[in-house]
């Protein structure tokens, strides 16, 4: 019974480690590419969100297929190879059934092949666990790097153009700051983010 | 005359006016987990340019020779990863013989340079600038792994006087070297609309 306990609590755990505790963007600080280079509106920001999740479930499950087959130094060429197959499937995708987002992200969509946090949950996590612990984990941390992507691109899309997915928010006579659309935007945004979530959990530790 | 100036304005183009890092955010993990000391920067630059400057070439003889002869565009991706893999292969293999001391102050973020996105996204820029010659490509890939060597180094060089600064204490570390970086992004900004 208390096994049966313990296995739940696990699961539970790996699918809400990227939400916050290990959340990619804020917390561990992998994979800032996408995070300051696609983050000028939401809807770009969702697209890319959506892409790694299904590239991270996908690599975790074929990873975590064949953890028991891997030799240690031929391991990243083996993750990186599976990641390039997927990302290879999700850009096709893109490209016929979403053709302007696939516009508009251009080469970042392949750029996912290295982005670091699809290895690192390949390293950390789906190399040494089984199959449902690896998918609930790319969930997680998918999840978790999408919901960073999004608060990103929702200030940055406010404040450069003074909407939200197109929609105008903010009242009429708002000067739009062109500067949040450019990469002096991105950089500052993202640092503001950081230094408020790590006053965040200093208060909480304290 | 004309080759030589398109040439020359093509490396100034991608070292200071299209600098990656700063335009197109590509590289920012080693560019914010490395920075920490010079001269530990420089090597990275070094050795991310030579890495740079062989993949470009590579994978756009690979590109222009074999795939899209053979209509394998469609493989495009996984060709490119194993070209960059092998040359990082090479650079760890010499660095550690030649320069032990680099190579333990690199830690982990050497064999990670095959996951540097200033690299794949040079083959794929390559790929889509659709450049067609391989003295220009060579120039190309030198310059931008040449661009992100310098912007390395000068924010290394900010960050070892960041030391001294008095931050706030949730700021402290990267919070404030992306404030910096958001600094630096605007100096280079002046440079726009120079070249190209």
């Amino acid at each position: 019974m208390a096994d049966e306990n313990s296995v739940k609590i696990n699961y539970l755990a790996a699918l809400t480690a990227g939400l916050w505790r290990e959340n990619p963007t804020f917390r561990l600080l992998i994979g800032m590419c996408p995070p300051l280079a696609v983050t000028t509106a939401v809807k770009p920001a969702l697209t890319m969100g959506l892409s790694v999740i299904f590239v991270l479930v996908c690599s975790n499950l074929a990873i975590s297929l064949m953890r028991n087959l891997l030799k240690p130094h031929l391991r990243i060429i083996m993750f990186t190879l599976s990641i390039a197959t997927f990302v290879t499937i999700c850009d096709l995708y893109l490209r016929a059934f979403q053709p302007v987002m696939s516009e508009i992200l251009g080469a970042y969509v392949p750029l996912i092949i290295v982005n670091c946090i699809i290895i690192f949950r390949a390293e950390a996590c789906a190399s040494k666990n089984n199959v449902w612990v690896s998918i609930l984990d790319g969930i997680g941390s998918g999840t978790g790097f999408t919901i960073a992507l999004c608060i990103i691109a929702g200030i940055r899309e406010i404040l450069a153009s003074g909407t939200i997915f197109g929609i105008a928010v903010m009242p009429r006579g708002f000067v739009p700051w062109a500067a949040m659309q450019m990469p002096v935007g991105a950089f500052v945004t993202l640092g503001l983010l950081l230094g408020l979530a790590s006053m965040l959990t200093t208060k909480r530790a304290s | 005359m004309d080759r030589v100036y398109i040439l020359i304005m093509g490396f100034l183009s991608v070292v200071i006016v299209n600098n990656f890092v700063f335009t197109k955010f590509l590289g920012t993990c080693p560019y914010l987990g490395v920075s920490g000391r010079l001269d530990t920067a420089f090597g990275m630059g070094l050795a991310v340019t030579f890495v740079t400057a062989m993949s470009g070439i590579l994978t756009w003889l690979i590109d222009f020779y074999v795939l899209v002869p053979l209509g394998l565009e469609i493989t495009r991706y996984i060709c490119y990863i194993v070209v960059i893999a092998g040359a990082v292969q090479l650079v760890e293999m010499y660095v550690k013989k030649f320069f032990p001391m680099l190579n333990k102050s690199f830690g982990i973020f050497l064999p990670l340079i095959s996951t540097n996105c200033v690299i794949l996204g040079l083959c794929l820029f390559i790929n889509i600038w659709g450049t067609d010659n391989l003295l220009e490509v060579a120039v190309l890939s030198t310059g931008t792994g040449f661009g992100f060597a310098v912007a390395i180094c000068i924010m290394a060089a900010i960050r070892e006087n960041l030391i001294l600064a008095d931050v706030p204490d949730s700021f402290k570390g990267a919070p404030i070297t992306l404030i910096t970086a958001g600094l630096l992004t605007l100096a280079f900004m002046g440079f726009t609309g120079m070249i190209r």
